[in-house]
């Protein structure tokens, strides 16, 4: 059997990894919402309506499930992780106070005049409640992120009695990697959002959806695409430096790096051997590692061997940072070309619409890969150089955690299936939709021999 | 400022933390009330019912969240002892929440032959919850320990907080709804307060036999005194709340929010008798709330946010009923 402690980093693992595709999806969903309904207060052109209307269900449906996965979050760190909060928890205690404080409620408060509120509030109301959760979402991950890059790069703090007291609170929120990450990870949602938008879109498309409505936010996903994944490229090379500034072993494992080296070559790929110190069947490129992070040919590079026990598993982490920079780099080809196609005959062959309903959830695929580059890449630290993962785990026997364990990733594992298979029944019944309806305030209702659906949640 | 002493922050964000679980059981009481009562007989009925709460079921769960953060921001070493002792009952709120939560959207969302067992899935979760609250309830209420007695008594916990859910729940329902739906709603609700009486007046007398500390508190004079008009108030609201349910429903409505306003008083005499019974411990007979406080430079940061922060969520949030007012009949999603 498995101890408390591997139970309790895979529960950990699943539990975020779960919760975090759906703020992935609603950080940047919520600000595109606000975009669709200010352009339809302008216009007053249904279409505008129509996109509000289909994307806002995604809204509500990745909502829902980033609410009950995160309430999992906030017990877990008591049930778990008691040596968390009992070392750093006069830091991190009021980075989440403040989350809550300033974003959940406001967030989940607002959603329902969001939601339901189209013939309740007057019209400015309705936009001003979907601009105030999109703020919030966006301060959810201010907050999460100051907490999380404090444990990558903390300072602001005395130790004092073996627990960590806070000396400057500006510089604890606003800590050396905390710009980087915070970028780093909204340019990621706003990616993981432009093709979930532009899969769907092209889904609808490609089932013979002739509507104006999926070929406008198809226009809209990809042309922000082509901007977006060169920018976030370039964000995530500055991310790079600043953690070969204060992570370097960090930087090490994501290169493969064993040996500190001057004109270190970039490993483009490798089987990293943990046992033997070296990478197997490594294919590289000479020097261009050291010209990447240090901007010169003979750069000194520090490998793994400086830290010795001191380093995270160098496997998961150098094949994560892979995954990574390839979907981004496919991101930014497929973004290209396709907004190339669209701009110059305003419609996409049905080869492109197909790789765009296959590239859907690349975002998702993308983001789990950076986490898992930055998070174990901290190992063996939950808080970096200051708390071990190791110390900060429960007591409480490892058969619990082992039926906790199982019964959460059972029930994620459907949760997923049912999420995505109804994103993609959502999109089909959309194909069916009427062009325009005006007998209600921009609420196009069904065909009419269809019946219609009834008041739900 | 030199009142805000240690242990006076300490017993705000006890206050504080206190206020959160009273407005989550209360807000979130009624919409799993709705959820475990929900009518698998009727879909239009189930449609009106989840429309009544469908707006403001996720702010009411961000109490939740905010109780168990300020547990765990403000009182660490309670939150992990008390977590540590529930940790498999929290396990299974936690799985039943999601349910109830995601089910809430799918149902919405999928083939119509799919909803029927969403709305399944929400009535299941919802009472997997509401029973785990009760039961979590329980065994903290006899010292977070696992004998039978404990046990026993902790399922019998579960049950009575169902039942009190059911009752709010229902209470909601009536004043949400009209008609059929609502006479249904009416029975329900008089079903369930009979059933939450009697768990309340059981337990009411098993925790102060069990609980030493308990039985100090409520018999000692003079506050003794003070402190019976607590079960005194809650038991008269069980007496006029049967009558009010009885005439139910009047011309006009009249009175249909009545049962409501009096199920929400009972709650808050359960959590105030309980509240006193346990001050100022906060894991009961082992730590009390001022050895399980932060440090007091991290409660004060929060403290001054707390203060600047909350006005705001109770503006919007008075915000959002208003919007919501009236009959739930009509209230469409999007």
């Amino acid at each position: 059997m498995l101890d408390t402690l591997i139970l309790s980093r895979i529960q950990f693992a699943a539990n975020i990894s779960f919760h975090i595709l759906f703020p992935t999806i609603t950080i940047a969903l919520g600000w595109l919402l606000f975009y669709f309904k200010v352009r339809f207060d302008l216009s007053k052109h249904p279409v505008w309506m129509r996109a509000y209307r289909f994307w806002v269900k995604v809204f509500a449906l990745s909502f829902a499930l980033g609410v009950v996965s995160g309430i999992t979050m906030s017990f877990q760190f008591g049930t778990n992780w008691p040596g968390f909060m009992e070392t750093v928890g006069n830091i991190a205690g009021p980075l989440l106070a403040y989350e809550i404080l300033t974003a959940f409620f406001l967030e989940a408060t607002l959603l329902g005049i969001m939601l339901f509120g189209f013939q309740r509030v007057p019209g400015w109301a309705h936009t001003g409640a979907t601009f105030l959760v999109a703020l919030a979402t966006t301060l959810s991950a201010f907050w999460i992120l100051a907490l999380n890059s404090w444990m990558q790069t903390p300072v602001g703090f005395e130790m004092r009695d073996g627990v960590a007291h806070a000396t400057d609170w500006l510089a604890i929120i606003f800590s050396p990697s905390f710009p980087y990450r915070l970028t780093h990870m909204l340019l990621a949602s706003a990616l993981t959002v432009c093709f979930l938008v532009a899969g769907l879109s092209a889904y609808r498309l490609l089932r013979g959806d002739n509507k104006k409505a999926p070929q406008l936010t198809l226009k809209t996903a990809l042309f922000s695409a082509a901007l977006l994944v060169p920018l976030q490229i370039f964000v995530g090379d500055l991310h790079g430096l600043n953690t070969l500034e204060h992570q370097p072993q960090k930087v090490a494992a994501m290169e493969g790096l064993w040996e500190t080296q001057k004109g270190a070559p970039l490993v483009l790929f490798a089987l990293p051997d943990e046992e033997n110190r070296q990478n197997r069947f490594a294919l590289e490129v000479p020097k261009l590692a050291s010209l990447i992070l240090t901007h010169q040919l003979d750069g000194e590079l520090q490998g793994l061997n400086d830290f010795k026990g001191e380093h995270p598993p160098v496997a998961p982490v150098f094949y994560s940072f892979r995954l990574m920079v390839g979907i981004g780099l496919l991101m930014l080809l497929i973004a290209w070309w396709c907004s190339a196609r669209l701009y110059r005959h305003g419609s996409l062959t049905p080869l492109q619409l197909k790789l765009l309903v296959g590239m859907t959830f690349s975002g998702w695929v993308a983001t789990l890969a950076g986490w898992y580059v930055t998070e174990i890449g901290r190992q063996p630290y939950l808080v970096y150089g200051v708390l071990k993962t190791r110390d900060a785990v429960t007591t409480i026997a490892s058969e619990q955690v082992a039926i906790t364990l199982s019964l959460y990733l059972l029930l994620y594992a459907v949760l997923l299936f049912a999420y995505i298979k109804t994103l993609f029944v959502l999109a089909r019944k959309a194909v069916d939709v009427e062009e325009y309806d005006l007998t209600q305030p921009g609420l196009p209702e069904r065909k009419a021999n269809t019946t219609t659906e009834g008041a739900t949640a | 400022m030199s009142w805000l002493t240690a242990e006076n922050l300490a017993l705000a964000f006890a206050a504080l933390t206190a206020l959160s679980l009273l407005l989550y059981g209360i807000l979130d009481g009624y919409d799993l009330g709705v959820g475990i009562t929900l009518p698998m007989q009727n879909e239009a009925w189930r449609d009106t019912a989840i429309a009544s709460i469908g707006p403001f079921w996720d702010a009411n769960e961000t109490w939740l969240v905010m109780a168990v953060g300020l547990l765990l921001v403000a009182f660490p070493a309670a939150h992990s002892a008390i977590l540590h002792a529930i940790y498999l009952p929290a396990a299974l709120l936690l799985i039943g929440l999601i349910l109830r939560g995601v089910a809430f959207d799918f149902r919405a969302k999928v083939k119509p032959a799919q909803k029927r067992n969403w709305d399944w899935t929400f009535k299941a979760g919802s009472l997997l919850a509401t029973f785990s609250q009760g039961f979590m309830l329980g065994i903290y209420v006899m010292g977070l320990n696992y004998q039978l007695s404990s046990v026993l008594f902790a399922s019998f916990s579960g049950l009575c907080v169902t039942a009190a859910y059911a009752m709010i729940g229902n209470a909601w329902l009536i004043g949400k709804t009209s008609g059929e739906l609502q006479r249904h709603a009416i029975a329900t609700c008089k079903k369930a307060g009979v059933l939450t009486f009697g768990g309340i007046l059981a337990v009411s007398m098993i925790n102060p036999l069990v609980n030493a500390n308990v039985y100090a508190v409520w018999t000692e004079p003079p506050l003794a005194y003070f402190y019976a008009a607590i079960p005194l108030l809650c038991f008269g609201m069980f007496a006029l709340g049967y009558l009010v349910l009885k005439r139910l429903p009047l011309p006009d409505d009249k009175g249909a929010w009545l049962p409501f306003w009096l199920t929400l008083i009972i709650f808050v005499c359960c959590f105030a008798g309980l509240a006193l019974s346990f001050y100022p411990f906060v894991v009961p007979n082992e730590m009390t709330l001022y050895e399980a406080a932060s440090s007091k430079e991290s409660l004060q940061i929060i403290f001054f946010g707390a203060v600047f922060v909350l006005p705001f969520i109770l503006a919007y949030t008075a915000v959002a009923y208003y919007a919501f007012r009236g009959k739930a009949d009509d209230l469409k999603y999007y």
